[in-house]
Order: structure tokens, then C-alpha cells, then sequence
């Protein structure tokens, strides 16, 4: 490595002349950005699969078993047919906008990984207002869903679209109100910081156990964010087809999937690092570690599969109750509940 | 002349902020126009953002783009918006516009041009340390300095809220909004009850019911 690198300055760092930091820095992160992206794709096909073959065991089932081994190539599959496919426009749909809205939908799910620590040296952009970043940048997803919606020219995806931004809208303020407590204990916006203020000896030290109700109220929201069932009215196929994205076919479509399956990963790991801890070790006795991370993210991937077999779809007002009368008011009592706890002499965050 | 990077992403984000909001103003669909905007602000955020103002930029990102202008765009989709009749009127609102439009052009002179006002003997803004952060210190200065001018405008702000929400709250009488946890609770004796009654009578048969039932079967047939 030390080698390659000696050859770089030798022979192309003299090309670019003075420019050459600046050319550096940028192929640098380019680089570290493709690390990210790379396995973050891979990790989003095979969602897709883990979901179908958990949903099948818990429906007894037994899931894709044709495509390579125990289904495992059945990702690829899949993506292959969908880059095949041809992508159809709707008549009079706003050509420049139905291009734009699959894409609209996937970069800020992708762009939001900037700043998620894997540990506290593995991260690609270590800011001092990263839960901000991270909030503003999540909020722009559902620009990808309204222009869909709007521009393909149909009832349905319109129908979708409208259902997707109140849905969204409204649960953002719910996640943001669960995320002040934890802003609250660990006294800073940077991801890191907010790990390593959860560190202690065991997993009863971290932000879980003593927000309680936050986590959930988080875990809830997230799952609504992402319009994941039972919060799936967005998408309902039994009222509205498939919302937003009836309309669209082939890789457009596929886009759309994979900026599902990457909100999903991406809310798992946020609620790893604001309430599992993020890359600690759950027991003294074992080292910190990457692994942690992904097994923590895992785990709640798990539980958002594990909701969609189990809990039925909620209407549409049943959702903006639970969003708007409930957890609002509840985030609003417990953050006050939390500031009278960290003036008490019970105070566990010094 | 050489230009650092930074200068280099200024011109672009400058040049890109002008193209869009000069495109929210000559859009002929209001859904493009307000997606021009959209754009405008990212950019605006992204200058911001070259000032050294992160805690502003992302504000901008998240209250107006993420929230006020997604629901800005919810309320113009579902308007039926009529292009000819929006243009109407541009004569008759032009001499406002201009007034507005001038009102503006001779306050960015006035900062512009600052040397003829005066403004050079203000300090230049000093070069923040690397481990500054504008978070931290927005909230210290709004939490100490101003927190009374603060708590004053979360009430206006509060105020508004709810004035806001009575105002268009109308309770419809023919409204059948279900409460969920009335449905909830229901117990299945609530909705349903067996009722113990004599069992009726059999009316006695007619001789001639079953020609137009045969006749029916006909027709189909």
C-alpha cells in the first residue's frame, strides 16, 4: 500500500502541480464514498431478499429457493430483469420531472451516510452538526416521492404521492422530538460524541433503556418514514395499487425499491447510534467493533420485517392520530420529564 | 488569476441560485415554479454553508425545504391552477412589483456598496477557530443574552399556533370521523345483540308464484 501510494506522489501528484491537495482530497473521498455506497447497495438487494425469506418462514413458507443456492442469487435476478425492462412514459407526464423523482427519492437516502459513524474512526465526514445533517438531508426524500406522484399523470400516484407527504411530514416531527432527548443527554450533535456518551460496562448503559419511550416512539416514527407496514398506506395495493410508483417500470421503478430498502438501513443504523450504542460492545468482556454496528442494524432491520408479518395495515387517520395526538404530546412530556431528571440528583449523564 | 475552491463553488452555487429563481418567476406551470424554488433555497443553504453559517444552512434545508416547501408544493398540485387567468393581472400588479423589486435592488446597493455608507469602519468578521462550533454557540447566546426577546416570540409564535388551528377547525355535523379508541374498546355485546322472539309464521304458498320466476329463466335462457 505505502508503495502504491510512494508511486502516486512520484509520478502523478507532478501532473496536477499545486492543484494537487486539492485533486487528492477529492479522489480521496471519492474513493471512501464508493466503499460506502458499494456495500450499501449490496446490503439494500439483499434486503430484499432476507425480507421475502423471513416473511415466508414466518408465514411458513419456505421463500425464493430457484435462483442459485437457497435463493441467493435471486437479487441479482431480480436486478438483471429490472435493468432489462423498458421504461414506460405515461401520456402527457412531465417528462423532465418523472425522470427526476426516482432520482429525487434515492440520493438523499444514499447522500444521508455521509455522516454515520460505523466506528469512531470509520466514518466519512465527522461534523460537529451531524444529527442536524442527518435530519435535513432525510427530510429531502420525499421530494423524490411527490414529484413521482405528480408528474406521471395519474390519480393514483397523485393519490400516493399526497398520502406520502403528510405521512412523512408529520412523522419527521415526531422523530425530531424523540431525537432532543437525546440530544439533551449526551450535550452535542455529533454522532460520535453521542456514542461515546453512552458508553458504560453493559447494553444497560446505553440512550435505550433510560429513554425508553423515545426509542420507541423513534423506532415507530422510523418505520412510518419509511412506509414500511403497518404504516404502508402510501403504497396500499389494495386502495391505490402501488401510490407513487404505479406508473413507472423497468429501473425507474427499481429506483424507487432501492431507495425503500436504503431508508430502511439508513433508520436502522440512526437508531443504532442515537439508542443502541452504535459500534460498543454490549458486555465488558468483548472489544468494540464494526461488527456491533452491523449486528445492532440488523437487528432492527429484523423488527421492521418482523412488523410487516405481524401488525395489519393502520388507516390513513389512525396513522396521523398516532403521529399527531400521540407521540407529539408524549415526546413533548418526556423531554420536559428528562430535563427534571438531568437537574435531579438522579442524573446518570454528568 | 487563480481561484481557490472555494471561490470556484461560490460561482456555481451563485450562478445556479440565479438560474432557478429567475426560473421560479418566468415557469409557466406554478409546480415547476415552486420546484425552482426549492432549488433556490439548497443553493442559498449551500452559501450559507461557504460562510461558515452551518447551523443557518441546515435550518434552511430542513424547516423550508423539508417541511414548509413540501407542503407548499401539496397545496399547488392540488390546485386547479388556471394558467391564462393567473397572467391576467400582471399589468395592473406591475407598479407594486417594481416598487418591491426597487426597494430591494437599493438595499443590496447600500451593502454593496458599503464603503460609500460607511460600513468600512466596521471590523471585518473574524476567521472562526477550527473547533468553533455556530450550534453551540446560537444556542448559548439565545438561551442567555436573548432569552427574554426568545421566549417572547415562542409565545407569539405559539399564539399563532393556536389562532391558526381555531380558525379552521370546524366541527361538521355530518362529520363521521370514527375515534379509534372508542373502536378499540368496543366489545362485540356493544355492536350486536340476540333477541329472543317467536318464530313467524309461514305465509301459506300462492298457486301462480312460480310462472314469472320461469319466465325470468326464460329470458336469460
Amino acid at each position: 500500500m505505502d508503495t502504491i501510494l510512494a508511486l502516486i506522489d512520484q509520478n502523478i501528484a507532478p501532473l496536477f502541480g499545486t492543484a494537487w491537495p486539492a485533486v487528492s482530497t477529492t479522489l480521496w473521498t471519492v474513493i471512501k464514498i464508493v466503499c460506502i455506497v458499494g456495500p450499501l447497495l449490496g446490503a439494500v438487494a439483499y434486503l430484499t431478499l432476507a425480507e421475502r425469506k423471513v416473511l415466508a418462514w414466518m408465514h411458513v413458507r419456505i421463500g425464493p429457493n430457484r435462483v442459485g443456492p437457497l435463493g441467493l442469487l435471486q437479487p441479482i435476478a431480480d436486478g438483471i430483469k429490472l435493468l432489462l425492462k423498458e421504461i414506460v412514459f405515461p401520456t402527457r407526464a412531465s417528462k423532465g420531472l418523472y425522470v427526476l423523482g426516482p432520482i429525487m427519492a434515492i440520493a438523499p437516502a444514499l447522500a444521508a451516510w455521509a455522516v454515520i459513524p460505523f466506528t469512531d474512526t470509520l466514518v466519512l465526514a465527522n461534523i460537529d452538526a451531524g444529527v442536524l445533517y442527518l435530519l435535513s438531508v432525510s427530510s429531502l426524500g420525499i421530494y423524490g416521492v411527490i414529484i413521482a406522484g405528480w408528474a406521471s399523470n395519474s390519480k393514483y400516484a397523485f393519490l400516493g404521492a399526497m398520502r406520502a407527504a403528510g405521512q412523512m411530514v408529520s412523522y419527521e416531527v415526531g422523530m425530531g422530538m424523540a431525537l432532543i432527548t437525546v440530544l439533551m443527554v449526551s450535550g452535542s450533535l455529533n454522532l460520535i460524541d453521542i456514542v461515546e456518551g453512552q458508553r458504560g460496562s453493559t447494553l444497560f448503559s446505553w440512550n435505550w433503556l433510560p429513554l425508553l419511550p423515545m426509542f420507541i416512539v423513534y423506532l415507530v416514527s422510523g418505520v412510518a418514514e419509511t412506509c414500511r407496514a403497518p404504516f404502508d398506506v402510501v403504497e396500499g395495493e389494495s386502495e391505490i395499487v402501488a401510490g407513487h410508483m404505479v406508473e413507472f417500470s423497468g429501473m425507474s421503478f427499481a429506483l424507487f425499491f432501492l431507495a425503500e430498502y436504503a431508508n430502511m438501513w439508513l433508520i436502522a443504523a440512526m437508531t443504532t447510534t442515537f439508542f443502541l450504542g452504535g459500534w460498543l460492545s454490549p458486555v465488558s468482556f468483548l472489544p468494540d467493533g464494526f461488527g456491533w454496528f452491523a449486528l445492532k442494524s440488523c437487528f432492527i432491520i429484523f423488527l421492521f420485517l418482523w412488523f410487516r408479518a405481524t401488525f395489519p395495515r393502520y388507516r390513513y387517520d389512525q396513522i396521523m392520530r398516532l403521529g399527531w395526538k400521540v407521540f407529539v404530546p408524549l415526546c413533548l412530556a418526556w423531554i420536559l420529564v428528562v430535563g427534571l431528571w438531568m437537574l435531579s440528583p438522579l442524573n446518570l449523564w454528568k | 488569476m487563480t481561484m481557490d475552491f472555494k471561490t470556484v463553488l461560490f460561482y456555481i452555487f451563485s450562478a445556479v441560485l440565479v438560474l432557478s429563481a429567475l426560473r421560479v418567476i418566468t415557469a409557466r406551470n406554478p409546480v415547476h415554479a415552486v420546484l425552482a424554488l426549492v432549488l433556490a433555497f439548497f443553493n442559498a443553504a449551500a452559501l450559507w454553508m461557504l460562510l461558515h453559517a452551518e447551523f443557518l444552512a441546515i435550518m434552511l434545508v430542513m424547516v423550508y425545504v423539508g417541511a414548509v416547501m413540501v407542503l407548499f408544493l401539496f397545496v399547488v398540485m392540488m390546485l386547479d391552477i388556471n394558467i391564462e387567468r393567473l397572467r391576467q393581472g400582471f399589468w395592473s400588479y406591475l407598479p407594486l412589483g417594481a416598487v418591491v423589486g426597487l426597494i430591494m435592488v437599493a438595499e443590496m446597493g447600500i451593502i454593496l456598496g458599503g464603503r460609500y455608507f460607511g460600513l468600512d469602519v466596521l471590523p471585518a468578521p473574524i476567521e472562526p477557530a477550527a473547533g468553533f462550533s455556530n450550534t453551540k454557540e446560537l444556542g448559548r447566546l439565545l438561551f442567555t443574552d436573548f432569552v427574554f426577546p426568545f421566549e417572547l416570540v415562542s409565545v407569539v409564535l405559539l399564539v399563532a399556533i393556536i389562532a391558526a388551528v381555531t380558525l379552521t377547525l370546524r366541527q361538521r355535523k355530518d362529520n363521521k370521523a370514527m375515534n379509534p379508541r372508542l373502536q378499540v374498546r368496543v366489545k362485540a355485546a356493544d355492536r350486536f345483540r340476540v333477541v329472543k322472539m317467536a318464530a313467524e309464521v309461514e305465509a301459506p304458498a300462492v298457486a301462480n308464484e312460480s310462472a314469472p320466476a320461469a319466465g325470468q329463466e326464460g329470458s336469460k335462457a
